[in-house]
């Protein structure tokens, strides 16, 4: 290691008076490393550049903000990440489709689910296939359990980053019990690789509608309760409204989606207004805020999850027995008991999972309303069993580039506080 | 996928319902900007789900401010914004998908590159192309002109080479000593 930059030497804890020499790193040429004097300023020599991160991962994943600030004000500010990047888009290229389910649950994974399911329907679009009405049902169950799971530990950590460490335990029991209900239809809770180009990799068990139900039934208590709880809480609410601000034109011009687009008044939601699946045949709102500050992103969250539960009732009552699997057979994986007991179906079964299948050749860009806003594929086909291009637009990068102009004038903790409002998902923002 | 109506190719239910205006708009581009327009390729001939308009680089930032802009386009969400390598001469394919929020309608602009060549900025049109061109420049080596911060985004800043390239091999790595320290020539 190189002693040069290690540490914050010169930034940190060398504050008031500290000459400008004395404030460098050593070894660094001069000049290049010193904030700019001004001696007809007075707060001049109370600036310093820190880092606030890069985070712990287990926090909302690992980036870090440098930022120059004056007192408590974060003056001017940037973002760094990339420190989870793990090259997805050129993975895309080099596996086969089939494969690329696995490192889709990696984007969001606090919606590993929604990721799946978007995934697959990326690469239905492009070969024109249709799923069965089960295997629609479950997969629209999926994604509503997903995004009250995110919105859960979205409003459950944004409270814990304002100080209010007890009111995320309330929800977290049932996120818990929803990563029950996912274990039952897939055996996994965190990356689930559920869905199949085509279908489902298992069908759900007897009575998992009955299970959803009474989940869904005392998830509908709790978010009442953590409504009660924060929502009219005075220091909440000192701390959070009017803070973080942006205006539906500045949403629009960094091409914000999902609940924290609808903060800022901005009404769009793709489950309505690009309706895939059965969400045409549901009946549910869109939760719309006026401010687009912190309080706005969180309200429309937790709305948002009782229109989720209300989606996902409706989904209890009308979900039929019948087939999950596509009758297509390039994608279809024979079923076990043919691959053991059929040699076709067994050669079958090794051609598919060692080439892969053929995707003909073209070109589609599916968005999918994810939990943080529009998770879209674009896929470029030019024929064979893997991509041309794999783009995956994950909200999140989006939505981290205003951190920068949402943060800079505020103070540190309200960075913060807008920092969780955002949900920002390192899985996702980095690929 | 929508199951109660059948899908006829990757366009799906959305060329019975978009193909109409679709065909609308891309006479209305074809009149307007002719000559500065390469190709459109529709989604009834060619397999895409949207249409596809390539245009010349010299008059990408006025198309896209034209869709943008123009009431019976609107196309003023940039949903996405990507490049795609090629492989043949011009190499590279600058890639914006766009979507109008009013109708729910989707179109794509593409705009082809020689290796080398640098690209406008379209920061003017959406401020936050800003870091889609920076993943543009870090993952192809594409360079904009007059990007205000033209730097890498998701590799260290010391990377060499540029991954999404498909001449790029993909196992490897690059080891580096230090973290990259703060530079308040960014912070000014």
């Amino acid at each position: 290691m190189d002693d040069k930059y290690t540490g914050s030497a010169g930034y940190t804890g060398l504050g008031q008076g500290a000459s400008p020499a004395a404030r460098m790193p050593t070894g660094v040429p001069e000049g290049r490393y010193t904030v700019e004097h001004d001696p007809d300023d007075l707060w001049d020599d109370s600036r310093v550049i820190i880092n606030l991160g890069p985070t712990h991962p287990a926090m909302h994943g690992s980036f870090r903000m440098v930022a120059k600030i004056n007192g408590e004000t974060i003056e001017k500010s940037y973002c760094e990440f990339g420190y989870t990047h793990r090259a997805k888009e050129k993975l895309g290229e080099n596996r086969t489709y089939h494969q690329f389910v696995v490192f889709t649950d990696r984007l969001n994974y606090c919606s590993a689910l929604i990721n799946n399911v978007a995934y697959s329907m990326a690469v239905e679009k492009l070969m024109g296939i249709e799923v069965p009405e089960r295997c629609t049902w479950i997969r629209m169950m999926a994604c509503e359990i997903s995004r009250i799971i995110d919105h859960l530990i979205c409003v459950g950590i944004g409270a814990v980053d304002v100080g209010a460490f007890s009111y995320f335990l309330y929800g977290f029991h049932q996120r818990e019990e929803a990563y029950t209900l996912i274990e039952q239809l897939c055996g996994a809770r965190l990356t689930t690789s559920y869905t199949r180009i085509g279908g489902l990799m298992y069908d759900a068990p007897v009575g998992w509608e009955d299970n959803v139900r009474s989940w869904i039934k005392e998830t509908r208590r709790v978010t009442d309760e953590m409504d009660r709880l924060l929502t009219t809480n005075k220091i909440f609410c000192q701390r959070t409204q009017n803070v973080g601000k942006f205006s539906k034109e500045q949403a629009l011009a960094f091409s914000f989606s999902g609940p924290s687009a609808r903060a800022s008044g901005v009404d769009w939601d793709l489950r309505r207004d690009q309706p895939c699946m059965f969400y045409p045949q549901m009946d549910f709102d869109v939760a719309i805020g006026t401010h687009g500050d912190v309080h706005d992103r969180y309200l429309v969250r937790v709305e948002e999850m009782r229109q989720s539960l209300k989606i996902l009732e409706q989904c209890c009552d009308r979900i039929q027995k019948g087939p999950i699997w596509t009758e297509d057979k390039r994608v279809r994986i024979p079923a076990k008991q043919e691959v053991y007991t059929s040699m076709e179906a067994m050669i079958h079964h090794f051609k598919f999972f060692m080439t892969g299948f053929d995707v003909p050749v073209g070109e589609a860009y599916t968005a999918f309303e994810g939990a943080n806003g529009e998770m879209g594929f674009y896929i470029v086909s030019k024929g064979g069993p893997s991509a041309h291009r794999m783009r995956i637009r994950g909200p999140s990068f989006w939505h981290y580039q205003a951190l920068t102009p949402m943060a800079e004038g505020g103070k540190i903790a309200d960075m913060i506080a807008t920092l969780g409002s955002i949900n920002i998902i390192a899985g996702e923002l980095d690929r | 996928m929508n199951v109660s109506t059948k899908i006829p190719t990757n366009g799906g239910w959305w060329l019975d319902k978009y193909g109409e205006a679709w065909k609308q708009q891309i006479e209305a581009v074809k009149s307007k900007f002719g000559g500065a327009l390469e190709e459109v390729r529709d989604p009834w001939t060619y397999p895409t789900d949207v249409p596809i308009i390539y245009v010349k680089k010299d008059s990408l930032i006025q198309l896209l401010e034209f869709l943008k802009t123009d009431p019976a386009f609107a196309y003023s969400y940039l949903a996405d914004y990507t490049a795609t390598d090629e492989e043949v001469s011009p190499r590279f394919e600058l890639v914006f998908n766009l979507y109008a929020m009013d109708r729910g309608h989707r179109i794509r602009v593409k705009c082809r590159l020689e290796e080398g060549e640098e690209a406008p900025t379209c920061i003017s049109v959406w401020p936050g192309a800003d870091w889609a061109e920076r993943e543009i420049f870090d993952m192809f080596g594409v360079r904009f002109t007059d990007h205000p911060n033209l730097r890498r985004i998701l590799m260290d800043y010391r990377w060499v080479g540029y991954p999404l390239r498909k001449d790029y091999p993909i196992d490897g790595f690059q080891l580096f000593p230090d973290a990259e320290a703060p530079d308040p020539e960014r912070l000014k």
